[in-house]
């Protein structure tokens, strides 16, 4: 495991100084941009324009995924495939509650139908519809629909100790059958286009600038309890025999431990913080659609986490921020053709080069400096390559 | 005819040319004098007349008679002289002899023969009827079903003339068949009769007789209705089990496509255990491979145009083959036993080259054409099968079987087996293992660059042709358990006749989505895959 030796008696604070600084940096966000999207001229050089605070708000959602795919593959070894699955179910969950506060708003005015289902002269809402025209019920949702497709699979797929790359093949084809589904009209999900239009999120409106900074606000809230509650999780006992799993789950099955038990909560948890991650990202991009579900999008969050650095949770979040400004800033320019390139590139080189990632190669280099410290301040350590 | 049938005895090859011939003389002289009263009433200019003539030329069953009836479709009959006669106009406003198709010496003033719609049906039936009676058998044949096909009572009599005459036994069944069909619907004829009609209809089994046995009238005895009922009964269970067939011979077709796109992986992942994402794109690359060579070949050889796929082979192969080995040499072989890892940078090789190709032949679809050899189709029983498919088939076999037997037999299958097995065991025995990788490697690449010239043919070549295999190929390996060819093989075809199966039931993207779940439950049973490598170790 780590390269120093531990302290078993001496639990490492809650946070540690990466995580105090990260959190610092959240806190320092979320007061800064909409201090200057609201107070600050528009004509100022430091103003934020409410599109920046959409696209921010998208990345804290993307590092939110991020860190739910850290937390099974930094530290469970669950190469996830399909992370992008319970993302998307998230955010389905979170548009049908959309959807229905349209109301007759909609092209062809239904009351109670959407657009989509007129569209399709559907008579009825689906029983599957049912409910999300209350908040409550649709947050409940964006929890239980990727908790429990991610409790029934991981239930199946861990019991019978299908691990390594079998495991990421079949996650692999999980959220492709979804994307299939999806993309049927018939599932009444809106097939093709997805969900889209929306008017009003609890009676505010989505396209306001205040709704937008608050929704910004949330993503930040929401990522930083979602680090906290990671952090807590992988120093506990419980994330020690996770990571015990990772690196040899033979031996801790054959300790006594139930390692699928183990696997199985760490990967329920994972699928509802990317649902909750999703049900954030569909309110500030306006859309949810069956490409979610594309495997495509789910290897790119592995990438975000390989690139900040797996097993490190600021990491994960750092580099979803990273790549997603790359690509943003790359794919708008005159670059526009050359970002797969360096996507690709970037995949190619992360992993030859700079295989712990960014926080983990500075993590490295800071052990190094202080070898005579007999209290590590991150004991867990970025993993060994896996298997 | 007994002489033509007495001929047929002969190998039929030699005689057939023969044959027409003689029995075109025959029925010339032995029709000449129905033809002949038929062709006086041409002359009265009279429309009831020309409509009897019609008939009677109908009847007739002789060559000649086709002929005069095209002619006066066309408006090239004429009449006149003393007495009347008929003559066609040739190329070149010459009267022939209608009989001869000779120029006559002494052409008389002539006038056209008249016709008006009327007269227009009784030509359009009248020349129908003539092909039935046709020198060429399969023209005969296709009047026949046109005939059952539109059930029209007034052919019936030039069919019962026609059936008469018939010695072809395809051609007689076909006519029978065709007789049958208009007695099931026809008024006034015994129960007997029609039982036997129905009988012979339900014997024929298509589509075509089941929509026949269903219009027999209300009115029919019920001892007919249940011949009926029966025969079609019989005719649906017939049918639904050549339905199965054709879905079998489209799932092994599909099957056949996944074990192209997958056993370049069986070898890269099942041999190696390298995660390749990149897969695809080799496939894509040898497609694109194809796409260049038809192009050259278009602008430069159009008469090589048939060789385009056999040329594009073994070029694929290599191209795709290099490809693999320099990605081999430059990223993989520094991630060996980091099988993760590997996924995500051919995962990043698969954006490169897609891009790359996005970037040099555009983001749309390129048009590959299928060599003539390729096109065309074929009955067996109620099967359709289609040659190109046919030939996809094969060459899948045939790539499995070379590739079987390169691993069993040659020196490099022999060190790629052993590399395999106990790396460091091989490279104490002097195996260069860093160049058996590369070999493999390519070898796995390679051959999906050859995949990719057969899915050419059926699939839209784009940059994102790649990506519409690599799931189903990775499932395909592990479904059938890594590192055993066979089970690549077996689990291609079973994946491939289930999806078929399933879609009927389904539909195609339910089947597909059905199937999907249950590879993820068949893994969660055998997790290992269908044929997994027996072993004791506890992590395999």
């Amino acid at each position: 495991m780590s390269t120093s030796p531990m302290n078993m008696t001496r639990q490492p604070a809650l946070l540690g100084t990466s995580g105090i600084i990260f959190l610092a940096v959240l806190v320092a966000v979320s007061v800064l941009v909409p201090v200057l999207n609201l107070a600050v001229a528009p004509d100022s050089a430091v103003h934020v324009p409410t599109y920046v605070v959409s696209l921010l708000g998208k990345y804290l959602t993307y590092a939110l995924l991020a860190l739910s795919v850290d937390l099974i593959w930094g530290y469970v070894g669950i190469l996830s495939l399909g992370q992008g699955a319970f993302f998307a179910l998230g955010g389905y969950a979170m548009g049908m509650y959309l959807m229905r506060q349209i109301g007759t708003r909609g092209v062809y005015g239904d009351p109670v139908l959407p657009d989509f289902m007129v569209f399709l002269n559907w008579k009825e809402l689906p029983w599957f519809w049912y409910g999300f025209d209350m908040f409550p019920f649709a947050a409940l949702m964006v929890l239980l629909a990727p908790g429990l497709l991610a409790l029934v699979f991981g239930w199946f797929a861990f019991r019978s100790r299908v691990t390594g790359v079998y495991l990421s093949i079949i996650t692999q084809a999980m959220t492709f059958a979804l994307l299939l589904a999806f993309f049927r009209n018939d599932m009444g999900f809106g097939g093709n286009n997805g969900l889209t239009d929306f008017k009003d999120i609890l009676g505010f409106n989505i396209q306001a600038d205040g709704t937008r900074l608050v929704l910004f606000v949330l993503s930040a809230l929401a990522l930083a309890l979602g680090y906290v509650l990671c952090r807590f999780l992988v120093r506990s006992h419980f994330g020690k025999v996770l990571v015990a799993i990772r690196d040899a789950e033979t031996r801790v099955r054959f300790t006594g431990y139930r390692a699928e038990n183990y696997k199985l909560v760490a990967f329920v948890v994972s699928a509802m913080l990317a649902g909750i991650a999703g049900a954030l990202y569909v309110p500030q991009v306006g859309i949810i659609n069956p490409s979610e579900f594309s495997p495509a999008n789910s290897i790119e969050i592995i990438v975000w986490v390989a690139v900040g650095g797996r097993g490190t949770l600021v990491g994960a979040a750092l580099g979803a921020v990273l790549v997603n400004y790359a690509k943003t800033y790359f794919t708008s320019g005159i670059l526009a053709p050359y970002w797969l390139f360096m996507l690709g590139g970037l995949f190619v080189a992360v992993t030859l080069f700079l295989p712990k990632g960014i926080v983990g190669t500075f993590y490295e280099w800071r052990e190094k400096r202080r070898q005579h410290d007999d209290i590590p301040d991150e004991p867990l350590a970025t993993p060994r390559p896996a298997e | 005819m007994t002489s033509s049938a007495r001929l047929s005895r002969l190998p039929r090859v030699l005689c057939a040319a023969l044959a027409l011939l003689f029995a075109a003389a025959l029925v010339q002289r032995v029709e000449a004098q129905d033809i002949s009263a038929a062709l006086g009433q041409l002359t009265t200019n009279k429309y009831d007349d020309t409509e009897a003539a019609l008939g009677a030329l109908a009847l007739s069953g002789s060559p000649a008679a086709a002929g005069i009836v095209s002619a006066l479709a066309d408006g090239k009959l004429f009449f006149g002289g003393t007495p009347p006669r008929v003559f066609i106009e040739g190329t070149g406003g010459a009267l022939l002899d209608p009989l001869t198709m000779q120029p006559v010496a002494d052409a008389p003033a002539v006038k056209p023969v008249r016709v008006n719609n009327r007269i227009r049906r009784a030509i359009d039936a009248a020349s129908g009827a003539l092909s039935l009676v046709s020198l060429d058998a399969a023209k005969r044949r296709e009047a026949a079903l046109a005939v059952g096909r539109s059930r029209d009572e007034a052919a019936l009599p030039a069919l019962e003339m026609a059936l008469g005459k018939e010695t072809d036994p395809k051609v007689k069944s076909a006519m029978n068949l065709a007789r049958a069909s208009i007695l099931i619907g026809k008024e006034g004829i015994t129960p007997a009769e029609r039982i036997a009609a129905v009988e012979l209809v339900g014997a024929e089994g298509n589509q075509d007789a089941l929509a026949i046995l269903r219009s027999v009238p209300e009115s029919a005895a019920p001892e007919v209705k249940q011949a009926a009922a029966a025969a079609i009964e019989g005719i649906e269970r017939n049918l639904a089990l050549w339905g199965v067939a054709q879905n079998v011979w489209y799932g092994l077709s599909l099957g056949s496509v996944l074990l192209l796109a997958a056993i370049g992986l069986a070898i890269t992942f099942g041999v190696m255990g390298v995660i390749n994402m990149a897969h695809g794109e080799m496939v894509m690359l040898g497609a694109y491979t194809t796409y260049v060579v038809q192009e050259v070949i278009r602008t430069s050889y159009p008469g090589l145009f048939d060789a385009s796929l056999l040329i594009a082979i073994p070029l694929a192969f290599v191209f795709t083959g290099l490809i693999g080995v320099l990605i081999e040499r430059t990223v993989i072989r520094f991630l060996y036993g980091r099988a993760l890892e590997t996924l995500l940078a051919t995962w990043g090789i698969s954006l490169i080259l897609q891009q790359a190709i996005r970037t040099i032949f555009g983001p749309t679809n390129r048009e590959v054409g299928a060599p003539s050899w390729m096109s065309g189709s074929f009955e067996i029983g109620h099967l359709s099968i289609t040659s190109g498919r046919l030939w996809i088939i094969v060459f899948a076999l045939m790539v499995f079987f070379a590739l079987l037997a390169t691993l069993r037999l040659t020196r490099i299958g022999l060190e790629m087996r052993a590399v395999t097995q106990n790396r460091r065991m091989a490279a104490s025995m002097g195996i260069r293992t860093n160049w058996v990788d590369a070999m493999t490697f390519g070898l796995g690449s390679g051959i999906a660059g050859m995949a990719g010239v057969a899915l050419s043919q059926i699939d839209n070549v784009s940059p994102n042709l790649g990506q519409s295999y690599i799931i189903d190929s990775f499932l395909v390996v592990v479904f059938g358990g890594v590192g055993n060819l066979w089970g690549t093989l077996v689990g291609a075809m079973t994946l491939g006749v289930a999806n078929k199966l399933l879609e009927p039931y389904a539909g195609a993207v339910l089947g597909k989505i059905s199937l999907l779940v249950i590879v993820i439950l068949f893994i969660q049973k055998r997790p290992r895959g269908l044929f997994a490598l027996k072993g004791r170790s506890i992590e395999a």
